[in-house]
């Protein structure tokens, strides 16, 4: 049986760490932007468009993570599409994280006093110009700190992908820990770098929030 | 003459820089009731914390009933608290016990009362304060009167010797005044110690058996009501009392 | 391109579906119990407790809430066999549960403690209570109420999580789904009607929630 030092865990573990901010980063992106659509089609006036949102919302937050990964993958397979974790983990966070956001960003929209809505609308200006000049810009300085705190739960959601095959982190310790019978080390090394990427994240959010706080003081 | 219940000297109490009470001496006898009046900022409520305890002071002695205060104390403290009530301004209902159970609480963990005794006990209070229909009512149903005729009635219920009314009408929609101040005239005239910080003067003058005017942390004047409002010696109070109208 | 679904032969497999259901429901009332308790504690130390408490409930706090629950998971049934502590797949997937669902709940518990008016806390002591008699009786129940919608929507998102659970073995539902489709391969079929039974799990859930902690812990 070949000896693996720390260091050998610690560097593989560190290689598979890029594809969990890969995942990460794609998963927040993609989701932000479909969650923009989302939330704009919510806000809108028709009520099928609201229904429709607020039933997508409803399911992605009321099942497991893992259930829509899964459905992803072998929904993939069942539509002919060559099943890929990458494709499947991609897909499956990225509309996880727009059903979170649209429903983070609706909050804040509705933050917005209605006074604001008025007096837009009063000045002539279509749905979409409010939305863009007035409400938009004013919902975004609240939404940045829950949006940076979502992020957290992105990069906990990648160690999912890691049950469909995606070689992430978690699958990266799952397959050291076969090789080296050493779980407990290479569970809390990955651990830890779980959290040397979540808590700076969480820390910034919860020092952005003050500032938000404050500026309404 | 009898061993006063309250004994206070030479009491001193800041806020950090601020000193707010500057050497207070004040002595009450049992079943005699005080009332304190001056400005906002005098240091009234101040003083009637310091005697339950809710604020600490610096310098100076404090005792009940023989008992000096002891602030690093918790027992003495509780046991202090027994024999000393408080009623405050914003009434301080329990919000998630109903109002018989607001009354009830207390004995029940404090005195160690069992629950049928607390009950009757409860009722017995909530009947001598005129309300007692609302044993199962929720305190937000109240209005404000109701509210502090049933917080008169929770602090009835420790079996307290001398009651603290840190401004309790001040809160109050005018038409509800009334209702809590027959209240607590009742309780003066069968015997209760009263320390009362008011701005009612009127009820002042006729229930109080002593008056002190506080101003800037000091017991300015002090004497019967005769004598404090028909009399006053000093500017300050002079002032205090045109300004009242 | 014709896709075929057959749900009948996963839902003919309907006892390991139930048996399924009644493990997760098993596993997440125990966990919530357990967790809420370990909450108030917790969130009573951060408040209360002493220096060294506080760090310590802290450090905890964060190192959950900054790690994923399949990791803490694994953690627990692979990583503690090596000092010695040997749990079974449940035992191991209550105590993550537990620990998972603290960590959440002591913040949200102690944003609901700070909350207090400070004349409700004023109101006890004058009436001679003991802090801890002021804690349960007079901050706690306000406390949880004002929270309860937060701490519910925690909780759901914990018996969501125990899906994971199935991948040592737990024979929870997602377990259930996939011994169905080892079986007769329906992957999407059997994974559907589990997403499904979760969905409504998780309303059903919220329900019992609502009516529970008026009911039992808060009044109104």
């Amino acid at each position: 049986m070949v000896d693996f030092s720390l260091w050998d865990i610690f560097r593989n573990l560190l290689l598979a760490l890029r594809w969990t901010v890969a995942l990460s980063l794609i998963a927040f992106v993609g989701g932000g932007l479909v969650g923009l659509l989302l939330l704009i089609t919510r806000l809108s006036q028709s009520k099928e468009a609201q229904v429709a949102v607020k039933a997508y919302v409803q399911v992605f937050q009321g099942t497991p993570l893992l259930m829509q990964l899964f459905l992803a993958y072998f929904g993939m397979a069942l539509l002919g599409i060559e099943t890929s974790p990458w494709l499947a983990a991609g897909i499956a966070l990225t509309l996880y994280s727009s059903a979170f956001l649209a429903e983070i960003w609706r909050g804040c929209v509705e933050a917005i006093p209605k006074g604001q809505w008025e007096a837009s609308q009063s000045l002539a200006l279509s749905f979409f110009e409010q939305l863009r000049y007035v409400i938009l810009p004013q919902a975004f300085k609240i939404a940045i700190p829950p949006t940076v705190g979502f992020l957290v739960q992105v990069i906990k959601g990648t160690a999912l992908a890691s049950v469909i095959g995606f070689v992430e982190l978690t699958k990266a310790g799952t397959m050291i820990t076969n090789a080296t019978f050493k779980p407990f080390l290479v569970y809390s090394c990955v651990a830890l770098l779980y959290f040397s990427l979540c808590f700076p994240v969480s820390y910034f959010a919860k020092q952005l929030e003050r500032k938000v706080q404050s500026g309404y003081a | 003459m009898h061993e006063p219940l309250l004994a206070i000297q030479g009491l001193r109490k800041s806020f950090g820089d601020n000193e707010v009470l500057k050497g207070i001496d004040l002595t009450v006898q049992a079943g005699e009731v005080i009332a304190i009046i001056g400005k906002s900022g005098s240091g009234k409520s101040t003083l009637l914390r310091c005697i339950n305890g809710l604020e600490t002071f610096q310098s100076g002695s404090l005792s009940v009933d023989h008992q000096t205060l002891l602030h690093h104390d918790a027992n003495a403290m509780r046991a202090l608290r027994q024999k000393v009530g408080m009623i405050f301004q914003s009434f301080n209902l329990f919000p998630h016990l109903k109002v018989g159970e607001n009354i009830m609480l207390a004995p029940g963990l404090v005195k160690q009362k069992d629950k049928a005794a607390t009950e009757i006990q409860a009722r017995k209070l909530l009947d001598r304060v005129g309300l007692a229909e609302k044993f199962d009512a929720w305190p937000d149903q109240l209005s404000g009167g109701q509210q502090q005729r049933v917080a008169i009635a929770r602090a009835l219920a420790m079996e307290p010797q001398i009651l603290l009314c840190d401004e309790i009408t001040s809160a109050l929609d005018p038409e509800l005044v009334g209702e809590v101040l027959r209240v607590v005239e009742s309780l003066a005239e069968e015997g209760m110690t009263l320390l009362m910080v008011t701005h009612e003067m009127n009820f002042a003058r006729k229930v109080a058996d002593r008056v002190i005017f506080m101003h800037q942390g000091r017991v300015h004047e002090s004497g019967t009501p005769a004598d404090l409002f028909g009399n006053p010696q000093t500017p300050e109070l002079v002032q205090f009392l045109s300004a009242l109208g | 391109m014709r896709i075929e679904l057959d749900f009948i032969s996963v839902l003919t497999e309907w006892p390991l579906l139930v048996k399924g259901v009644a493990w997760t429901l098993g596993l997440t009332s125990v966990s919530t119990v357990l967790g809420l308790l370990l909450g108030v504690a917790l969130a009573w130390s951060r408040v209360h407790g002493n220096f060294f408490l506080r760090a310590l409930a802290g450090s905890y706090v964060e190192s959950i809430r900054n790690t994923p629950f399949i990791v803490q998971l694994f953690f627990i049934y692979f990583g503690l066999p090596a000092l010695g502590v040997r749990l079974s797949p449940e035992v191991a997937s209550i105590i993550a549960m537990v620990v998972n669902l603290s960590a959440y709940a002591t913040e949200i518990i102690r944003a609901g403690i700070e909350a207090t008016p400070k004349g409700q806390i004023e109101a006890g002591m004058s009436l001679a209570l003991k802090p801890g008699q002021i804690f349960l009786h007079v901050v706690l129940p306000p406390a949880l109420r004002k929270v309860w919608p937060a701490l519910v929507s925690q909780i759901i998102i914990v018996m969501l999580g125990s899906a994971v659970c199935g991948q040592i073995s737990t024979e929870e539902l997602s377990h259930a789904a996939n011994l169905i489709q080892s079986r007769n391969f329906r992957a999407f079929e059997a994974f559907i009607i589990a997403t499904l039974t979760y969905l409504s799990l998780a309303i059903a859930l919220r329900r019992l929630l609502n009516w529970v902690g008026p009911r039992f812990l808060f009044g109104r």
